[in-house]
């Protein structure tokens, strides 16, 4: 056993309203530069649509993520020798086109213009070029609130199994956000895909960064990536990524998108999972599988021998403790609420999500007592987004786990019902759920509650364990003291590869 | 004439030379964010990158195998290996003229790739066009050689004095009058070349040196841990 600690997050789709908040946010904060204004490290989709960049879930075409053939694993866009026989063109590789040619107006117009009959109009520039763009055909969210479903809708890859029963016109469909970020996944393809080696998971915490001194600009990332959430700065002509906002994560405090999120749909916090099982779970030949597989490497925070295993590995007391009262280790684990984003990539990903509930309630007109799981239950299979749409979305089809999920969301609302207006909660409902009272209090401690303190379970980085204080001590300051001018010789060094052991995974 | 031929044929090969070495031990040590390819098929991917970019590159590795083959290794060891003088001929010109034309094709369709291609070429900076307009000289300059000269039974031999001549220039016991001769196609050729090896640390050629075969026996996951001791280690040393 070869433990290690993971963060991760958990998103409750149930609560986002899709207000783009926490994709501004982290634009505000890490994209907001020449070259990294097109990159959303957090966007939110609307589904079903093609997304951004378009289509990035036909892996039949962009070709990311794993595949599992001649029972071995194997990147999906090839080995090692014929990564290195395409550096000098991938023929699989997003270009700029499908996410957006970034633009900007010409907003100098709008005051300079003399008295005209007309009003002066900011007319858009590409931000590539700097000419102006006669017709803007396609931009950051531009299926926002199923804009343009009726052409792009059929071709959304969960509509898989779905053509025949779903109507793509606005008045039938059905809809859902996806807010999405890095997966930071425990078998990360971006890592494996990149030539230089300057891709790599964080020993600590399993945040995935890119070295943007080693980046050598091979861009094999990208098509590794099945999520396509390595972006290109095609200034820098390197590849970056999100950080799940390492720098916060450090100090204790929740990533940017998560802190700001307005419908605090997010958690976040450690898992312990034996690094020694990845190439196992992700192995595992029927896809309907990996969902399970990926839960079976996470190990139990509160076993003993667990957490032996885990001081031995030099992991601290605050940190187990963390991942005993981890919201993501309650929520994928011991509630089974969560799910991975398409697990079939067999990418183990970290990034998981609480299916969507709430459209079932109209599909009463508030005629019942809707909370009454006898008529819910049956009608799961006649909710407004199709069962086999999330399942093709978070569980590799599997449509009876979505069913269960589902289930749960139902019987913990018409439990906690019961039990604020005074009746008798139904116990026989949480036994078909498999539920606890306990653990249905919790969950609607979590989700309906949901207070900061109990989201966010993030335990600070121990830098006493990599830095000598007493050296750094007096280091830094004004300049017309010491100044930091004689120090950055010492903090360049000290923050350099020298400093880093990589370590091999396998 | 006797100091222009031994500027040309003895003290700019040095002093190019000499920037190489130390244009790239410079580069590499203040510069790893700079230090990359460059490349622009996320602007824009299309044919002539596809085809421009792998004809070149493969051609390029072919043509500098065969400079080694041509002058690198002696006559001497093809005599002595039993490759006679016509079957050497004939594959410098089959094979080097093959591998020329695959170069020359490739090498053109990124030069008009990066000149009309309104968003590669605005956001081209100035080196790399000097390194591609420089290179596509050499390359051309080369390929009529070998086209135009040896192929149609040009006398020179440049195994015999070109070969000797850049033996001599890198065992420090240079003969420059080896050059003095030679057609002028050779010369232009080869001191355009010397242009580019000096210019060559400072652009987007050096990638060359990180071909990144160490990736063949990686691990697929790499994972990087902090390590104190090194890290203190390295800054002992700077303190």
């Amino acid at each position: 056993m070869r433990i290690k600690a993971q963060y991760g997050m958990v998103m409750s789709l149930d609560k986002c309203i899709g207000c783009h908040t926490c994709s501004i946010t982290c634009n505000n904060t890490w994209t907001n530069r020449p070259g990294a204004e097109y990159m959303w490290w957090n966007n939110v989709e609307t589904k079903p649509g093609i997304g951004y960049p378009k289509e990035w879930e036909n892996q039949e075409k962009h070709k990311g993520g794993w595949e599992y053939k001649n029972e071995k694993l194997e990147l999906k866009a090839g080995g090692r020798l014929s990564k290195l026989a395409r550096l000098f063109y991938n023929p699989n590789l997003v270009d700029i086109d499908d996410y957006y040619e970034p633009w900007t107006y010409d907003y100098e117009t709008l005051i300079n213009s003399p008295a005209k009959k007309h009003q002066p109009v900011a007319r858009p520039k590409s931000q590539l070029t700097g000419e102006y763009m006669d017709k803007i055909e396609w931009g950051p969210n531009w299926e926002d609130d199923l804009a343009g479903v009726h052409k792009t809708g059929l071709k959304d890859p969960n509509m898989r199994g779905l053509e025949e029963s779903v109507r793509m016109e606005f008045e039938q469909t059905f809809m859902m956000y996806l807010p999405r970020i890095c997966e930071h996944c425990l078998n990360a393809p971006c890592v494996s895909s990149c030539p230089s080696g300057a891709i790599y998971k964080r020993d600590e915490d399993g945040i995935v960064l890119v070295d943007q001194d080693a980046c050598r600009s091979w861009r094999l990332c990208m098509t590794g990536c099945p999520y396509k959430k390595v972006y290109f700065n095609w200034k820098t002509q390197k590849a970056e990524k999100c950080t799940f906002c390492f720098p916060r994560i450090e100090n204790g405090d929740p990533t940017i998108c998560s802190e700001t999120c307005v419908g605090r749909i997010r958690y976040i916090g450690i898992v312990f999972y034996d690094a020694d099982k990845v190439l196992e779970a992700a192995s595992v030949e029927d896809e309907k599988g990996l969902y399970e597989s990926q839960l079976d490497i996470f190990l139990d925070p509160h076993d003993p021998e667990v957490i032996e295993a885990a001081r031995k590995e030099g992991i601290s007391e605050d940190w187990i403790e963390a991942a005993q009262r981890s919201p993501v280790y309650k929520m994928a684990v011991e509630q089974k609420i969560a799910l991975p984003l398409h697990p079939e990539y067999r990418t183990l990903p970290m990034v998981w999500y609480v299916p969507p509930l709430s459209p079932i309630m109209g599909a009463f007109d508030g005629q019942q007592d809707t909370l009454d799981p006898n008529l819910v239950f049956p009608t799961i299979d006649q909710m407004r987004i199709p069962i086999q749409y999330l399942a093709n979305l978070l569980t590799a089809g599997d449509t009876e786990v979505i069913r269960k999920v589902l289930k749960k969301l139902v019987a913990m609302r018409s439990y906690m019902r019961a039990k604020t207006i005074g009746k008798e909660p139904d116990k026989n409902l949480l036994e078909v759920t498999e539920l606890t009272e306990e653990t249905v209090e919790e969950m609607y401690r979590l989700m309906a509650i949901a207070k900061y303190s109990d989201r966010y379970i993030i335990p600070k980085a121990h830098r006493e364990h990599s830095e000598n204080m007493f050296i750094g001590q007096g280091t830094a300051g004004y300049d017309f003291m010491e100044g930091c001018s004689s120090c950055t010789g010492m903090t360049s060094d000290y923050f350099d590869d020298e400093g880093w052991r990589d370590i091999g995974g396998r | 004439m006797y100091f222009i031929d031994q500027f040309l044929w003895l003290i700019f090969p040095y002093i190019t030379l000499t920037i190489f070495v130390v244009g790239h031990i410079y580069r590499y040590n203040t510069d790893q964010f700079g230090w990359q390819a460059r490349s622009s098929e996320f602007l824009h991917k299309d044919r002539n990158l596809k085809w421009g970019s792998t004809l070149f590159h493969w051609g390029i590795i072919l043509v500098f195998f065969g400079h080694v083959a041509g002058i690198l290794v002696p006559k001497g060891f093809y005599e002595i290996i039993g490759i006679s003088e016509p079957l050497y001929h004939w594959g410098a010109i089959w094979i080097g003229g093959g591998a020329g034309v695959i170069t020359v094709v490739g090498v053109i369709l990124l030069l008009v790739r990066r000149s009309t291609v309104e968003r590669i070429r605005k956001n081209s900076t100035r080196s790399d066009f000097i390194v591609l307009i420089l290179l596509s000289f050499v390359i051309l300059t080369g390929f009529t050689n070998t086209v135009g000269y040896t192929a149609t039974g040009g006398t020179f031999d440049y195994r015999d004095t070109v070969g000797p001549w850049f033996r001599g220039i890198l065992l420090f016991s240079p003969n420059y009058q080896l050059m003095v001769g030679a057609p002028i196609g050779f010369q232009i050729h080869i001191l355009s070349s010397f242009l580019l090896f000096a210019i060559w640390p400072f652009t987007r050629l050096v990638h060359m040196w990180s071909i990144p075969l160490t990736y063949l026996n990686r691990h697929y996951i790499v994972y990087r841990k902090r390590n104190p001791k090194k890290a203190f280690k390295a800054m002992e040393r700077n303190s």
